[in-house]
């Protein structure tokens, strides 16, 4: 049996199921606001804005040059407008583009330099900046598990945890800024490899003007000895957050990848505009996992993210392995399609995703599945749950190139409604164009059944905590992909998302 | 001790009555058998006890040592110390059954005010009650009734019930679907239960059953009402001779 037939099965998960969904309480939990004293550039978007950007990051001159490229490119594309999504014109020149905490105007060299307004917010996060904090609720392990942590605010890296003890095991882990200044080299050999600059609006749009994000190198034979991961905070208003996220698996090396993200609420939209592009050479392996908890807006459809997101991995190597782990519960809009570039030889992929709508929350997610390379492997496992008067849809593409001999994928598509206003839509892709893969697709559309909710009700559980477990039931299988910490907050934001769905 | 009295009850989007005044009381520590053909109202009235949708109760009362059932929601009512053993237990697929009973546990305990049950205190104790009833590990593991052979859910239905340790319990035609060996089994699992601070009322189509767990009274169900009453023995008339005897002589 092939390592993507087994899912391991965690009893954890199972048992922590009971204390997530009691602990919770409230409904967007993180939507309260940072007071802190904001240095904004000005509001709009042109050339000016972009060289800006750029030397408020004090970069080097190719880099400049390669976000001018994008811009100029950006302002001949048009947005995309293929998805099941409903929203009205976004006004991009009444956004701004850069605002950074003023505390952080000279770069502080540690985090004991850091604002302690900006680590409370953290703190109030449930992140950990200090290396000795653990992530909490993990019990029962045998060793305490430590994970370094990225903290991005707005438009900037925060701090980053642990780097000294990654740095001892030759892993580079640090904010893509400073990447760009210290790591030159990997930065231009890697940046936009996985996706051109020219690859999509939003990506283009990205390209021109991020801010910050994280970078991630590790090198050949190495295992990454913790979890690595970024947290990020849209706190400014009227502030689009553009993170660029670059990860490196050098030949044989291992890294489990987590990334966060909340938002506090506001009337207005606010846009979030990111690119993930991973990197993974021969035999090397990448897990990359997200809980995304973007303010998804009032019930009534005010305020909220608007998540547009291009995540990439590149399998080039031989024997490659990159697993995508999605629990998307926030934003107002969701757009999103982690996909695996499948071009080794024997590479595989592998996406998981949950991806609740609820109230007026609209979702557009999938993945792509590209093979390229012979006896490439790829699983997708979708769970898609809608409530109140949301509409989800998953939209995937698998393709089989002529060289992508002996490949197979498998996909399984679920969807769940709870009540009678919401919408589930499915929409798959497939081109096959050798004769030998094989490509398979499940799809199945239930609704939450009165009867298990009077079944667990008659035992004693109250309505939502009974809605709760009947939904963790359905995602169970995308749960357990999630590395311990995640699984626990995913299965809480379960419930939370899905407060006064029923009734 | 359950109480209920002149219970009306008709279905909620529908002017059909299915209840017309029932009276019944059982006391606590009894074991009360209710019998009946079909359509005689027996699983509406465990459902409208336990307070599933699509009933609406026109009149009447049924109290738990004094307190009204009828007002409260499920959850309250099994917090209270009510419990259905389900006719068709449901599957949950996703959800291990040691979780949903350790929810439930813990749901209830809440609910009282009581503390919770650790996970380790947890497993001991299902460990120990799962053993009697030949539940085996890994049917602990399995999604709640999810591939479960028919009987395999019931002595599941009755597991929930040693765990939660009701005041009161109704078992819904518990014997359905079971062969003579798994109906001995979910009998011996209810006999173990049995005490003198908790009530039982048994409602079966057949008297075999009643060979297995002795009831106190045995009550005849007609047309939404208790038509007779009487001692273990009246189950055996209705054995040799069906209803139509009992009914002609009441109707």
């Amino acid at each position: 049996m092939s390592a993507l037939e087994e899912i391991e099965v965690r009893d954890g998960v199972d048992r922590e199921t009971i204390e997530t969904v009691q602990a919770m309480a409230g409904k967007y939990k993180h939507g309260w606001e940072t007071d802190i004293e904001m240095e904004y550039a000005p509001k709009g978007l042109s050339e000016d804005i972009v060289r800006l950007i750029s030397e408020k990051n004090g970069e080097p001159e190719w880099m400049l040059e390669w976000r001018l490229a994008a811009y100029r490119r950006w302002l001949q594309m048009e947005e995309p407008r293929w998805a099941m999504l409903n929203y009205p014109e976004i006004d991009y020149q009444d956004q701004y583009y850069y605002a950074k905490p003023k505390s952080m105007a000279a770069k502080p060299k540690s985090l004991d330099e850091v604002d302690p307004k900006l680590l409370a917010t953290y703190e109030k996060l449930g992140i950990p900046l200090k290396e000795q904090m653990l992530l909490a609720g993990v019990e029962g392990s045998d060793e305490p598990r430590r994970v370094a942590v990225d903290a991005v605010f707005d438009s900037v890296s925060v701090g980053t945890t642990f780097k000294e003890e990654l740095k001892k095991a030759g892993v580079i882990f640090c904010s893509i800024s400073e990447a760009i200044k210290e790591h030159p080299e990997l930065v231009k050999k890697y940046l936009g490899s996985v996706v051109p600059q020219s690859d999509n609006f939003f990506a283009t749009l990205n390209s021109a003007v991020f801010s910050d994000g994280s970078f991630v190198y590790i090198p050949e034979g190495t295992r990454c000895p913790m979890e690595l991961s970024t947290y990020f905070r849209i706190n400014a208003e009227n502030t689009g957050q553009f993170e660029r996220t670059l990860i490196i698996a050098d030949k044989g090396a291992y890294v489990s990848y987590l990334e966060g993200c909340t938002a506090p609420k506001r009337d207005t939209h606010q846009l979030h505009a990111a690119v993930v592009e991973i990197v993974i050479l021969d035999d090397a392996e990448v897990k990359y996992s997200t809980v995304q908890n973007w303010y998804p807006g009032d019930e009534e459809g005010k305020g909220g993210i608007y998540n547009f997101v291009t995540k990439r991995a590149d399998c080039r190597g031989a024997r490659s392995k990159v697993m995508w782990t999605q629990v998307e519960t926030g934003s107002a809009i969701t757009w999103k399609y982690p996909s695996c570039i499948l071009r080794g030889d024997d590479s595989q992929g592998e996406f998981y995703s949950i991806a609740i709508a609820n109230n007026a929350q609209q979702a557009d997610t999938g993945t792509k599945m590209i093979h390229l390379g012979k006896n490439t492997k790829s699983r997708i496992v979708s769970k898609g749950i809608s409530a109140g008067r949301a509409q989800n849809t998953y939209r995937g593409l698998v393709t089989m190139h002529p060289k992508a001999t002996n490949s197979r994928n498998y996909t399984q598509c679920d969807s769940l409604l709870i009540g009678d206003k919401c919408g589930a839509h499915t929409v798959p892709y497939i081109e096959v164009k050798n004769n030998s893969s094989r490509v398979e697709h499940e799809a199945t559309t239930s609704k939450v059944d009165d009867d298990q909710l009077f079944y667990c009700r008659s035992r004693g559980m109250d309505e939502e905590e009974a809605v709760a477990l009947v939904v963790n039931g359905f995602c169970k299988e995308v749960l357990q992909a999630l590395p311990m910490e995640f699984a626990m907050e995913a299965q809480s934001l379960v419930a939370i998302s899905l407060e006064g769905s029923v009734g | 001790m359950l109480e209920i009295k002149n219970l009306h009850v008709k279905l909620e989007d529908d002017e059909k009555v299915i209840l017309k005044g029932l009276n019944l009381t059982v006391e606590t520590g009894k074991v009360h058998a209710i019998m009946g053909p079909n359509g005689s109202g027996k699983s509406t009235l465990s459902y409208v006890l336990s307070g599933r949708d699509g009933y609406e109760v026109t009149d009447g009362s049924a109290t738990l040592d004094g307190v009204e059932l009828l007002e409260m929601e499920p959850e309250e009512r099994a917090a209270a110390g009510l419990f259905l053993a389900f006719q068709y237990p449901v599957e949950i697929p996703g959800v291990g059954n040691m979780t949903f009973l350790r929810t439930a546990v813990n749901a209830q305990r809440k609910a009282r005010g009581e503390e919770e049950m650790s996970a380790g205190e947890f497993l001991k104790v299902v460990r120990e009650k799962a053993k009697s009833l030949k539940i085996d590990a890994e049917m602990m593991k399995r999604p709640v009734n999810v591939g479960f052979s028919g009987g395999e859910k019931k002595r599941n239905e009755i597991l929930q019930m040693a765990m939660l340790e009701p005041k009161m319990c109704i078992l819904d035609e518990t014997d359905s679907g079971l062969d003579v060996d798994a109906m001995k089994l979910v009998a011996e699992g209810v006999n173990a239960l049995r005490n003198e601070g908790r009530s039982f009322l048994v409602i079966t189509h057949y008297q075999r059953l009643l060979d297995h767990i002795k009831p106190d009274v045995v009550h005849i169900m007609a047309d939404g009402r208790i038509v007779k009453t009487g001692g273990p023995e009246l189950a055996l008339e209705v054995e040799n001779n069906g209803y139509a005897d009992i009914l002609a002589e009441v109707l």
